[in-house]
């Protein structure tokens, strides 16, 4: 009779967890669902808002997009560039410092550590005297080399991290095979690393699509103007109009949203394994 | 250097090959290859940068140089017009306050969240994951966000402490004495689910032997939470801390987005001092010379982290 009763109990304790994990993401969450819910109200203005749309008004989207469709391809576009510079540049080094004993390979990895403290706008103080100079200054291509910077120390140590551990033999045997060393790159350690790619790969789109100190900084003109510098300059111009100002918020965040749905264990061995040496 | 990390616990065994399998023909050149572009790259990212900023610092710069390339050198006055500008001691208090206030915040927050987690439940996964995503939306975007949330008169935080019964018109980021705080609130918040997952992570690697153990010694659950856990996870500890120093000492976007460094100056930082002075003022020898000093900062602190890192290893 004991033991009947412990189990319905303890099921309850554990449903009790539950509902309090669901209160806290609930609080966490809960400006995310505040942006939507003022972006189903743009005629709210700057009135108080409902804490539920009451009717499904999609004009601030509508008006957001308008407004902030190019710079979100803007985004997406330096953010794709940024990842293809970031891996084409990490990969082959996180290869190079994982198997080859170079002389410096040492040095070379403390200094992918101290990179990732430098503070960036004191890049962007260096950066943007160069980039006048080199004529990078509003371009596409001095956007996505910047971004990229905002990943390639993360990508080499997390990749490095994993091709530490593909078993020597495999690559030798491949080389046995009379494969070159860019050929046992290619072909073997670029499909065993898979995740540790696909890993590197989201993490330099989400610095890079999150990205606003360089956007701000390394563009003077409206030539180069990712999403998240659209929506800053926004505030200062549409002042009244919150509605399409967090529409635009709304759709600056699917990418983050949708990345989090799709590819939940790649982000979160990123978190852990690239943040940690 | 074991680190209890996920790719780290993959890693270690396997590092290195041993002498006699390694190829004959070692073609050092080739090597290099590989790892040349990414050692150009940080050299031109990093690197130069480092020392340009030292360099302006020295330099002086006008709205003008741009076209005209001319940027003498003279000597120390930025670094001593910058120190006697008031504005610098104030932006280094509250560099200071605001990132000692963020990390206890954030690391409290995500500690008991991560302990919490450790139980088990339905949704576990789920909700763990979800709790993610306001570090994952662009920081800029949440300041702009909160900012409409912490509006004075039609704000929902207000309006909710108004139905509460609490003072509904705390003009979170509208009065000078208030701002900082709001804002350190607001990087709490963001910061919390990066804590959270490290520090989740940290508690999965603590041998489930030393909490038997524990428990037969009739050690008590907080009692074995100080005597076991915390000692144990003191690695993990330290990396949070540090990381979570390194990325908010030299916070930008979120206050830009928040207050842009305002109410009278109440949330400047060095990071917006540095901002204001290049690229709003046009002097960049004087967002140099603080841009220096952010860098100092956080070299002191990687010095720790680093010496915390050698004797945590091996």
């Amino acid at each position: 009779m004991a033991a009947e009763n412990v189990k319905p109990r303890a099921r309850q304790r554990r449903w009790g967890s539950t509902v309090a994990g669901l209160l806290v993401l609930a609080v966490m969450l809960f400006p995310l669902y505040w942006m939507l819910d003022t972006a189903l109200q743009p005629e709210a203005g700057l009135l108080e808002v409902d804490p539920v749309p009451h009717r499904l008004d999609l004009s601030g989207f509508s008006k957001a997009l308008d407004d902030q469709g190019g710079h979100l391809l803007t985004s997406l576009l330096v953010s794709l560039g940024a990842v293809v510079i970031c891996l084409a540049i990490a990969a082959p080094a996180a290869y190079g410092l994982a198997r080859f004993r170079l002389r410096g390979t040492r040095t070379i990895v403390f200094g992918t550590l101290i990179t990732q403290m430098v503070p960036g706008i004191v890049i962007a103080n260096a950066l943007y005297t160069s980039y006048v100079d080199l004529g990078l200054v509003n371009s596409y291509f001095g956007l996505m080399l910047a971004d990229a910077s905002l990943g390639i120390p993360f990508s080499i140590v997390l990749m490095r991290s994993f091709m530490q551990s593909i078993p020597g033999e495999v690559i030798e045997a491949a080389e046995m095979d009379g494969a070159g060393r860019l050929r046992t790159f290619v072909r073997v350690v670029l499909p065993m690393s898979r995740n540790s790619l696909i890993t590197s790969g989201l993490f330099a789109f989400l610095f890079s699509w999150s990205d606003f100190m360089f956007a701000l900084t390394l563009n003077t003109t409206d030539d180069v103007k990712p999403v998240t510098l659209g929506i800053y300059q926004y505030i200062g111009a549409h002042v009244g109009d919150w509605g399409s100002v967090m529409a635009a918020s709304v759709l600056s965040a699917v990418p983050a949203a949708i990345l989090l749905v799709l590819a939940q264990k790649y982000i979160a061995a990123g978190i852990t394994g690239g943040s940690v040496k | 250097m074991t680190t209890p990390t996920v790719t780290a616990r993959g890693a270690a065994p396997t590092a290195g090959v041993p002498a006699a399998t390694r190829p004959r023909h070692r073609r050092p050149l080739a090597q290099w290859g590989f790892v040349a572009p990414a050692v150009l790259f940080m050299l031109l990212f990093f690197g130069y940068p480092l020392v340009r900023n030292v360099v302006m610092s020295f330099q002086h710069y006008t709205p003008k140089t741009f076209f005209t390339g001319e940027a003498p050198l003279n000597g120390f006055d930025n670094w001593s017009a910058v120190f006697r500008d008031a504005l610098f001691g104030k932006a280094l208090w509250h560099t200071l306050v605001f990132t000692a206030g963020s990390l206890l915040g954030q690391f409290c927050a995500g500690l008991a969240l991560a302990v919490f987690f450790t139980r088990r439940f339905p949704l576990n996964g789920v909700l763990r994951s979800l709790i993610l995503l306001p570090w994952l939306v662009p920081m800029v975007v949440s300041g702009i966000v909160w900012r409409r949330i912490l509006d004075q008169d039609t704000g929902v935080l207000n309006s909710f402490l108004d139905v509460i019964g609490l003072d509904g018109h705390t003009p979170w980021l509208t009065s000078p004495h208030m701002a900082l705080l709001s804002v350190i609130l607001v990087n709490i918040w963001i910061g919390i689910p990066f804590n959270m997952v490290i520090l989740y992570g940290g508690l999965q690697e603590v041998p489930r032997e030393l909490y038997e153990a524990a428990a037969l010694d009739g050690a008590s659950g907080w009692r074995t939470f100080r005597s076991v856990t915390l000692p144990t996870l003191r690695p993990v500890i330290t990396v949070v801390l540090v990381l979570g120093f390194m990325s908010t000492v030299k916070i930008l976007d979120l206050i830009l987005a928040l207050t842009d460094g305002g109410p009278a100056d109440a949330t400047q930082t060095l990071g917006t001092l540095t901002y204001q002075n290049s690229f709003v003022r046009l002097d960049f020898g004087a967002g140099a010379v603080v841009g220096n000093v952010l860098i100092l900062i956080s070299a002191v602190f990687a010095v720790f982290y680093l010496r915390a890192n050698r004797t945590e290893g091996k």
